[in-house]
């Protein structure tokens, strides 16, 4: 059947968009992501989220442990012995701020955790501490702003978070965009969708059953610099890995009439995006080749991820010890490391859908070369 | 099964082209090496006590210890060769790519490519873009004939190597991927040239070193060795207004000193010296002001790994047209048995 010729002008009426209600299963994972994007784990500090997840865990893994860094790993025992070891990683830290240090006027000055645009601070309102004090990051208004000053970038150095004269925030403390987490229909919007999204789909992972012993890492410090799956790798020695994050989707189409939209990377709404190659690693072809034939034979949407930069956790992950075959599936988010990011609700289940089958029909043939 | 040399060749009577030609020409962009890694298994076939492919796809050949004071030496030389992936296809059917490794832009326009699949591809560029002078990889495309993404022979996610033969210009022989291609076939005529030996020799074609050297860091853990050796090209410092360097093309098999990534071990490079001079094999000493091997990695995987480099001087690393001399190829695989037929005592 002919697709229809998108380039003629048309009037374009909107698609409703259906939402079909979600399972028991779907709606206990979206209830905890809900609580897992409004816990604050900022890299380094990730107590807060690793313990919600080591509370939803605990039923489903036949032993559960966390390591000198602090990675939380919860293992399914294979029947066989001799099963292929297979891990698969979501990290559970997110990006933010570290309080530095308090001026003389009662403000403190902070630093970026992990990797932040300039560009979005000015005004945003943040939770500091494990407390969630309440604060904002201040700037000039409006009214009293010069016009040569407006097109200047305020670095972060120069700014100050304001938490109304709360005196227990110290140097030290971790602070994180103050977004609620909503259900917006066909997406949800939240703070730390990056890499919260990718830790509720490996819980969901967790409920099956699988021929392999699966030793699921819940990795932290990812956002800066890999750290914690650097140690969780070498720690599992396994087979294969297969990480689970949050990637960008740069999808809305080009303000340039010329020229189309060729850096989206991942496109929202179309499935799960298995990644080829990435600043920090090459998948494994038999990885690759085995996600997208269990996601074809099951009827899991899905898409390839754009070449290019970025990195997951699988780039220290693969270099461990002799080598890991690896590879990295994500949910695809728009505005990642934003105070609001978007996933689309399918593409979130179609994750752990997606994982579930590959993991379920593992078998000696999937590494044969 | 040893193949059976009578008597070992002397090594100015050595014909490797032929072995050259087939590796240079063949495809195997870092992350895609199956097709070199088969082409090299084949041409290994028989040499080594066993041969394994170990998880990230290196090619590892041993010849398994025969003293009790001999060392387990790891040669590495690296299968992949620098390229480009597809990232987006648009709907004229020109595609836009992303580098595999280090690739300029100014060696690609009007270049050729090739796929897997053996599709060929031409490289453009924007001719009406913004950036005053030397293009970005952004404004390189690659035309393979296609007029739309649904009937193009290659989609996101394809790779492709350079496309362009092999010449012989006297001594001197032109290619893309001598780097390291060169390397692989010093290495391979290593292994046919060497009889008797009182080491465990770990011949390794490794994977990803375009991309960090990421193969050899895990087949050198793999391995565990006790000294280490990369083959990889170096630049020149003979051509006009060239990098200031010493090393020039017909002056040896060079032996490193030092490059961007690591000072090699100077014991060894003593080493590798004395055992040149010992059999009038021309070398030359190298210090290379920007680049890196395989050897970077070794040196310090584990506990460490004294490591050193013996290099083949090149000139026009990582364009289509990389030139090398036959006399030091010749003499880097006569200084490399020299060195692994004798004791290696640090």
């Amino acid at each position: 059947m002919a697709k229809k010729n998108k380039t003629k002008a048309k009037k374009k009426t909107i698609r409703p968009i259906k939402v079909t209600p979600p399972t028991a299963a779907q709606a206990d994972s979206l209830a905890l992501l809900k609580q897992l994007s409004e816990a604050v784990a900022v890299s380094g500090d990730e107590g807060a989220v690793r313990k919600i997840i080591r509370d939803a865990v605990t039923n489903l893994a036949d032993e559960v442990n966390v390591d000198a860094m602090g990675n939380l790993f919860a293992i399914k025992h294979a029947a066989s012995p001799r099963a292929p070891r297979v891990l698969v990683t979501a990290h559970i830290d997110e990006i933010g701020f570290m309080i530095v240090g308090e001026g003389k006027d009662g403000l403190y000055s902070f630093e970026a955790v992990g990797g932040i645009d300039d560009r979005i601070l000015l005004g945003k309102p943040l939770w500091v501490g494990a407390d969630k004090i309440n604060g904002v990051i201040g700037f000039k208004p409006i009214h009293l702003v010069k016009p040569n000053e407006r097109s200047t970038v305020v670095k972060i150095d120069a700014l100050k978070v304001d938490v109304g004269a709360n005196r227990s925030v110290k140097a030290g403390d971790r602070a994180t965009f103050a977004t609620p987490f909503v259900d917006l229909g066909f997406t949800v919007r939240g703070k730390a969708l990056d890499d919260r999204a990718g830790c509720a789909v490996l819980v969901e992972i967790l409920r099956g059953k699988y021929p392999v012993e699966l030793i699921a890492a819940f990795t932290v410090q990812e956002e800066v610099g890999l750290r914690g799956a650097k140690v969780a790798g070498y720690t599992a020695e396994p087979d294969a890995a297969i990480v689970i994050d949050c990637t960008p989707a740069n999808d809305l189409p080009s303000q340039d009439d010329e020229v189309e939209n060729s850096h989206y990377n991942t496109k929202l709404g179309h499935g799960p995006a298995i990644y080829s190659f990435d600043r920090g690693t090459v998948s494994d072809k038999r990885l690759i080749k085995h996600l997208a034939s269990t996601a074809e034979s099951k009827r899991i949407s899905y898409q390839h991820r754009q070449p290019g930069g970025g990195g997951t956790d699988a780039g220290a992950i693969h270099l461990t010890r002799g080598g890991v075959p690896s590879v990295s599936v994500s949910v695809p988010g728009r505005y990642l490391h934003s105070p609001a990011a978007l996933v689309s609700k399918d593409d979130f289940y179609n994750t752990a859908k997606l994982v579930r089958a590959a993991l379920e029909n593992w078998s000696p043939k999937v590494l044969k070369r | 099964m040893k193949l059976n040399h009578v008597s070992r060749i002397p090594y100015h009577e050595v014909n490797m082209k032929p072995l050259i030609k087939k590796l240079v020409e063949s495809y195997g962009p870092s992350g895609h090496e199956e097709q070199i890694r088969e082409i090299i298994r084949s041409e290994i076939k028989g040499l080594a006590d066993y041969v394994t492919i170990d998880p990230l796809g290196n090619l590892i050949a041993v010849y398994k210890k025969k003293a009790k004071s001999g060392k387990k030496v790891m040669l590495a030389a690296h299968m992949d060769e620098i390229g480009l992936i597809v990232s987006h296809i648009d709907s004229k059917g020109f595609a836009s790519f992303v580098p595999v490794g280090g690739v300029r832009p100014l060696t690609c326009i009007g270049g050729r490519v090739r796929f897997a699949n053996d599709v060929v591809g031409v490289i453009g560029v924007h001719e009406r873009r913004d950036s005053n002078g030397v293009p970005t990889l952004d404004d390189l495309f690659i035309d393979t004939g296609a007029a739309s993404p649904d009937t193009s022979p290659i989609k996101v996610g394809d790779a492709a190597g350079f496309f362009r033969p092999l010449e012989e210009i006297g001594d001197r022989l032109v290619a893309k991927s001598m780097d390291d291609r060169i390397s692989c076939a010093v290495m391979i005529e290593v292994m046919r040239q060497l009889k008797r030996t009182p080491h465990e020799v770990q011949f390794v074609f490794t994977v990803q070193e375009e991309i960090g050297t990421r193969g050899a860091t895990t087949s050198a853990f793999g391995l565990d060795p006790e000294v280490a050796f990369s083959i990889d090209v170096t630049a020149t410092g003979d051509t006009p207004k060239g990098p200031r360097m010493e090393v020039a093309l017909g002056n040896g098999a060079a032996i490193k000193v030092r490059d961007s990534g690591m000072i090699s071990d100077p014991r060894l490079v003593t080493l590798l010296e004395q055992r040149a001079s010992e059999a009038k094999v021309k070398s030359q000493r190298e210090v290379l002001p920007g680049g890196s091997t395989d050897a970077r990695a070794i040196q310090v995987v584990r506990a460490g790994v004294p490591s050193g480099c013996v290099s083949i001087p090149c000139r026009y690393v990582h364009s289509p047209s990389e030139m090398v001399d036959m006399r030091d190829v010749n003499a880097a695989v006569s200084l490399l048995v020299q060195t692994l037929e004798k004791p290696i005592d640090l």
